[in-house]
């Protein structure tokens, strides 16, 4: 390890940069949310978040996130087969198609969702008439939330099933080892720790999720407000202790997942060796 | 010739292509039931096509693969009965040495009680006993082999299929190796395949050697008979490690031969004598000078240029010491010639066939 004996004040340095660009980035903000959501108190703190509107936007959230979820798994293991598995024309377009999302800025997906499905669009009349609503409705927001977190699962998937090769799913396929079986048996194994990973993304982005969320939910307070845009309004309306209640809230949520991924990465390097 | 009915596989005109490339060309063979066929050829020459494609595992764009008397082309992979040992033995890096095993036999729905038996039947034929809550990565490359082995037979397979089973094991175990697998080869007595670019190998292992390049079959035959009767220019200029050679007709004891052929000379058909040593076909020896002698044992390999060209020849380690530089005597036993892409011929240095004839 030690590639340099003589840097130990270049080292200390740098991590002295680190440690002041992290606290003045990441911790104070998080100290300062947490210190302004409890300032007026734990009393405060607790209507704020057992308000009606908040609890609503706080179930909305989870239910939102975990069809997207569900969503995204299925589909993130599907890509992943695909584009590994398979030899097709046009397989590159789809590999780039799966990434647009991470450089396409939220509200841009949120508008294209809009002229989709939106009153200008060709299949409104349609849509309206088996009456389902899209634009404005949480159906709108669940479209927006998969299409920003799409990525995630396929992402991590991919280089685990590109460096695994096909070799052992022949081998099983060779001793009469149907397609699912070889899936639960040979390939899920090796799959494992890269999905939950991808799944622990998914979740804390999709929880997060506020551009293309907000450009389609229409802001109906306890109807289609996320957390991230009750927050917003509570902010908007000079309610600072109710907006960073929520806040916390949403910030241990994240944090909760964040020590989750550290320790599935732990697990899985684990068993990798 | 092999009636036709008896064989237990038979490829008929069998072409593939990867997209452009013509990795197998027109290939015909059929193997009799219970035999060890190596598939010998250079790297490339579509070695691993032929076999995934008994296997099912590749689909031939034309042609027919027969195993025991059905047409096997339409029949999945899952159903062929085909064992398979992988180049890198693809174990279930997931499952222990047992599971490894047993993972054919469960998922063809056989009875806990029979997967027992037939897994401690198997791991003691290929003696790893012990070793069976082993995952593959706690075991050597040799162990590997056998996990691979006796998963691939675990099923009872008809046919069996190995491709370079030894190429990611060292030297002194794969010579091991090679006669304990020819040795479970022939306990199991099933019908198998596999692949070597290794002709010791080939030759040792096999009773019959199917040679490959480029895409097509160049000659089918017993070691000896591959070994000893070249019938391609490749074959001539591919097995027993040859020197080749364009001016044939300029050596002693060839000089009958018309200058356009070509000739391929095999070390052990050339002899090296000291200046000093009386040898017995002293007209036709040429003289050449010693660059290099490398020792190999239990014998010296010797190489002397004459005529401009580099010969490779032997010497026994225990005669007189030859010395790089030295002047020496140089004895051509026979050559195989040909013509471009002609028939092969051996042909005898003319000093011998003179004195045969005397004799006779
Ligand atoms: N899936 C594939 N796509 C394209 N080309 C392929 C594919 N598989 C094999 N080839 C080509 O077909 C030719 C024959 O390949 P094959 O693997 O059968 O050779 P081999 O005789 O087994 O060689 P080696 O001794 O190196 O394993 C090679 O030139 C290879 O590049
Ligand atoms: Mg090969």
């Amino acid at each position: 390890m030690n590639i340099r004996k003589d840097s130990g004040s270049l080292k200390w340095i740098l991590i002295g940069i680190c440690a002041v660009f992290l606290t003045v980035m990441l911790i104070l903000p998080l100290v300062y949310v947490l210190i302004t959501a409890f300032e007026k108190g734990i009393h405060v703190f607790g209507t704020a978040v057992s308000d009606e509107y908040a609890v609503k936007a706080i179930f909305l959230t989870l239910k939102v996130t975990v069809i997207t979820l569900i969503f995204n798994t299925i589909f993130g293991i599907f890509a992943a087969w695909c584009i590994t598995r398979f030899q097709f024309r046009g397989k590159k377009v789809i590999s780039t198609l799966i990434d647009l999302p991470l450089t396409v800025s939220p509200i841009i997906a949120g508008l294209i969702y809009v002229l989709t499905f939106g009153r200008q669009s060709a299949l409104y009349p349609f849509l309206k008439s088996v009456g389902i609503n899209i634009i404005f409705a949480v159906p709108g927001i669940v479209l927006a939330t998969i299409f920003v977190t799409f990525p995630f699962v396929s992402r991590e998937i991919i280089p685990v099933l590109t460096a695994q090769g096909t070799d052992e799913e022949e081998a099983a396929a060779l001793m009469g080892a149907g397609g699912f079986t070889i899936f639960r048996e040979i390939t899920f194994p090796h799959i494992k720790w890269a999905l939950l990973y991808g799944i622990v993304l998914c979740s804390a982005r999709a929880m997060g999720e506020f551009g293309a969320v907000s450009v389609l939910s229409g802001h109906l307070r306890g109807k289609t407000n996320t957390m991230p845009l009750y927050i917003e309004l509570l902010y908007q309306g000079y309610d600072f202790t109710g907006a960073f209640a929520v806040s916390a809230i949403l910030v241990l949520m994240a944090v909760v997942i964040l020590i989750l991924r550290s320790k599935l990465e732990k697990k899985g390097k684990k068993e990798v060796d | 010739m092999v009636q036709q009915n008896k064989n237990y596989i038979e490829l008929k005109n069998i072409n593939k292509s990867f997209e452009k490339f013509q990795a197998s060309k027109d290939i015909n063979f059929g193997i009799e039931k219970g035999r060890l066929v190596a598939l010998l050829g250079p790297s490339g020459s579509g070695k691993t096509t032929i076999l995934r494609m008994i296997a099912g595992l590749e689909n031939a764009d034309s042609g027919e693969i027969v195993i025991d008397g059905k047409v096997v082309n339409d029949i999945p992979a899952s159903q062929r009965r085909v064992g398979f040992v992988f180049q890198n033995y693809a174990l279930f890096r997931y499952k222990t040495v047992y599971d490894n095993i047993a993972f054919g036999l469960k998922v063809n729905h056989w009875n806990k009680a029979d997967i027992k038996k037939r897994v401690s039947e198997l791991i003691n034929l290929v003696n790893l006993n012990g070793l069976e809550k082993r995952y593959p990565n706690q075991l050597s490359g040799g162990q590997r082999q056998r996990v691979a082995f006796a998963r691939a037979l675990a099923p009872n397979p008809e046919l069996l299929l190995l491709d370079e089973p030894f190429a990611a094991i060292d030297a002194k175990v794969r010579q091991e190796l090679r006669s304990w697998l020819r040795e479970m080869i022939n306990k199991v007595g099933i019908t198998s395949i596999f692949v070597t670019h290794d002709q010791d190998e080939a030759i040792e292992v096999a009773d019959e050697i199917i040679i490959t390049n480029k895409g097509r079959v160049e000659q089918i035959g017993s070691p000896r008979e591959i070994y000893n009767t070249p019938r391609t220019a490749f074959v001539a200029e591919f097995m027993g490690h040859p020197t080749k050679i364009n001016n044939i007709s300029s050596f002693w004891g060839f000089t009958g031969l018309d200058a356009s052929y070509h000739a391929v000379i095999r070390p052990e058909n050339v002899s090296i004598s000291k200046k000093t040593d009386k040898i017995r076909y002293e007209v036709t020896a040429e003289e050449g000078v010693v660059e290099r002698v490398l020792f190999r044992g239990k014998e010296l390999e010797i190489w002397v240029r004459i005529h401009g060209i580099l010969l490779q020849g032997t010497r026994r380690a225990e005669e007189e010491p030859i010395r790089e530089g030295e002047q020496v005597k140089v004895f051509i036993y026979r050559a195989y010639v040909y013509k471009e892409d002609g028939e092969v011929q051996i042909v005898v240095n003319q000093t011998i066939r003179a004195e045969e004839s005397v004799i006779i």
